[in-house]
């Protein structure tokens, strides 16, 4: 199957062409960032000075550094905590045959199809009552919480594919199960424990709604929010618009470039039979 | 919570062979801190978001009352709402339909032999790591009336093409699910690319020694192994889409005249904005029954396809 024919040559250069036309936006993007705020010609045309002032403009005016630590501080203390927790909750889903553990597994799938719109309402007030609205806290329960059904989901997956060998062995040389869960089964499952924490580190750090909804008011803010309270200030001024978007979208992406082979190889794992 | 030491101890009697020293009593400590983060942020304030769907309460007053199903009748007579559901389930197949579609066929080019394969499956997901609110702005000014998208077609002598994209009531939705089509077709291609990862080579020469045309192949060899990870996509891009808030509360707000509201947008808004609680409550229900019917039905389906072929 290591043939490179003429039609894999053709598949090749319309896979290319395609390839550019889907990055059209991101060239749009890209080049009116890198141009001066008095260069009007078309957005289609290619910057003839760039010059990264709008960069260090839109840093200086929205805020985008503190925005960052914000969004930095909740999006590792989130997934830290949504991988331990899940990891520990699908080892016991996927090992305790009892009844409960049947039941809680459905209990917690259900959570895949309650939409977060039907518990925003409540839930804000009940933060409000607990007086915690403008802090980072209650963005990271609720991601922690949000976030469990899908990832225990994975894992529980993982952990129904390996076998028990191991564990028996270490049960077998006196290890509790607390000592075989941390040496044994997190080691074990470790291509997902990647998955996991791409997929929710990407939902926290792009999360929108809720901060707008916790955060507003304070003088906290994470990059979603300090990007749109920008663009509402600056609307007419897309240089500078879009030298924050940039900012705000360029942490996850030089993370991305890093770790894709590993992110493919994790998901593969999910979605095995 | 579903601690029952009656059901317990009956489990462990009548399955001796693989329940040795597994009954379960030493593995609740595992479980119960995601259970108490679960039950806080999921479980009750959904419950108590259904409750207050049959209620008046307008979010600040500590008095409602009860007002039946009224919320729901208002509901079903309110044309904004019934707008918002065509556009929800709307915007969600087709965004389903040609996420996958389109990922489908980026995998299935990008599996094979391209020397670009690895480069090209980065500029597909790049989408996918970019800031949601980043993607709606930039399309916000890509659709302008003498933005890029026009300039583009006006260019190549394609004027009549040309569109006011967000402004006009008649395509802005399509236009929106254009944004979420672009951002999430690389995701659905991963995910097939992943799957793809367990089909044998050794198969598809087989299928193809035997005269088997790309189609066959496809559809004979491919589709079956492929089974979960469509299961997986499919879940996946139906939720998103029934939840798209991001990028229409970027782009139009909900309108032009309401035409791109969904319910997502009209639970917002109804809730921060007009302080209608409890109709509020009644719309994000009736998202969670279209979610919910539309996740068991179609996840019911693949698997029952999946299984028979």
């Amino acid at each position: 199957m290591n043939r490179y024919t003429a039609r894999t040559g053709t598949l090749e250069g319309v896979m290319i062409l395609v390839g550019i036309l889907f990055l059209f936006p991101i060239y749009i993007l890209v080049n009116l960032s890198i141009r001066p705020l008095d260069d009007l010609s078309s957005p289609l045309v290619p910057t003839t000075n760039p010059t990264f002032d709008n960069f260090v403009n839109a840093w200086n005016q929205a805020g985008l550094g503190g925005a960052l630590i914000n969004s930095a501080i909740i999006t590792v203390v989130s997934v830290a905590l949504i991988v331990l927790l899940s990891s520990s909750a699908a080892y016991a889903l996927a090992r305790a045959t009892a009844r409960w553990s049947t039941v809680s597994f459905y209990g917690f799938m259900i959570g895949l199809l309650i939409p977060f719109q039907l518990g925003l309402i409540p839930l804000y007030k009940t933060m409000s009552q607990l007086g915690l609205l403008g802090s980072l806290l209650p963005l990271i329960i609720i991601y922690v919480g949000l976030r469990l059904p899908f990832s225990i989901f994975l894992f529980v997956q993982f952990l129904r594919q390996i076998p028990l060998d191991y564990e028996e062995a270490a049960s077998l040389d006196g290890a509790g199960v607390f000592q075989t869960f941390f040496r044994v089964v997190l080691p074990l499952v470790r291509p997902v424990t990647g998955t996991v924490i791409i997929l929710n580190g990407l939902f926290t750090w792009n999360d929108f709604l809720t901060p707008l909804l916790y955060l507003s008011g304070s003088g906290n803010q994470t990059i979603p929010v300090a990007i749109y309270t920008f663009v509402g200030e600056y609307a007419t001024q897309w240089q500078l618009v879009f030298a924050a978007l940039i900012i705000g979208a360029l942490p996850v992406l030089i993370a991305f470039f890093f770790i894709q082979k590993s992110l493919i190889q994790g998901l593969a794992s999910g979605v095995k039979g | 919570m579903q601690n029952n030491p009656s059901a317990q101890a009956a489990t462990g009697l009548t399955r001796p062979p693989r329940a040795r020293a597994r009954r379960g009593s030493r593995y609740w400590p595992f479980i119960l801190p995601a259970v108490v983060f679960y039950v806080f942020v999921v479980l009750v304030p959904g419950i108590q978001g259904a409750g207050f769907s049959f209620t008046d309460w307008d979010g600040l007053n500590p008095s409602f009352s009860f007002v039946g199903i009224d919320n729901y009748i208002r509901l079903a007579g309110d044309p904004q709402a019934v707008r918002a559901v065509l556009n929800t389930l709307g915007l969600a197949v087709v965004a389903t339909v040609l996420e996958n579609l389109i990922g489908l066929l980026l995998a299935l080019a990008l599996n094979g032999r391209l020397k670009s394969r690895h480069i090209l499956r980065v500029v597909f997901f790049a989408p996918v790591v970019i800031l949601t609110i980043v993607i709606a702005f930039l399309w916000q000014y890509i659709y302008t009336p003498d933005g890029p998208l026009n300039s583009v077609l006006r260019g190549i002598g394609l004027d009549g093409l040309a569109q006011n994209w967000l402004g006009d009531p008649k395509i802005a939705l399509w236009s929106i699910a254009a944004i979420v089509i672009w951002q999430f077709s690389g995701y659905s291609m991963i995910i097939f690319l992943a799957g793809l990862q367990s089909v044998p080579a050794e198969q598809l020469e087989a299928a193809s020694l035997d005269g088997a045309g790309p189609f066959a192949r496809f559809w004979y060899v491919v589709r079956p192994l492929l089974a979960p990870a469509i299961t997986v996509n499919l879940m996946l891009s139906l939720i998103r889409g029934f939840m798209v808030f991001d990028q229409i509360w970027v782009t139009t707000q909900g309108g032009p005249a309401q035409s791109t509201d969904s319910l997502s947008t009209l639970v917002y808004r109804n809730a921060f904005q007009y302080g209608e609680l409890g109709y509020s409550a009644a719309i994000a229900v009736v998202l969670t029954v279209f979610v919910a019917v539309f996740g068991i039905v179609q996840y019911r389906y693949v698997l029952r396809s999946g299984v028979a072929k």
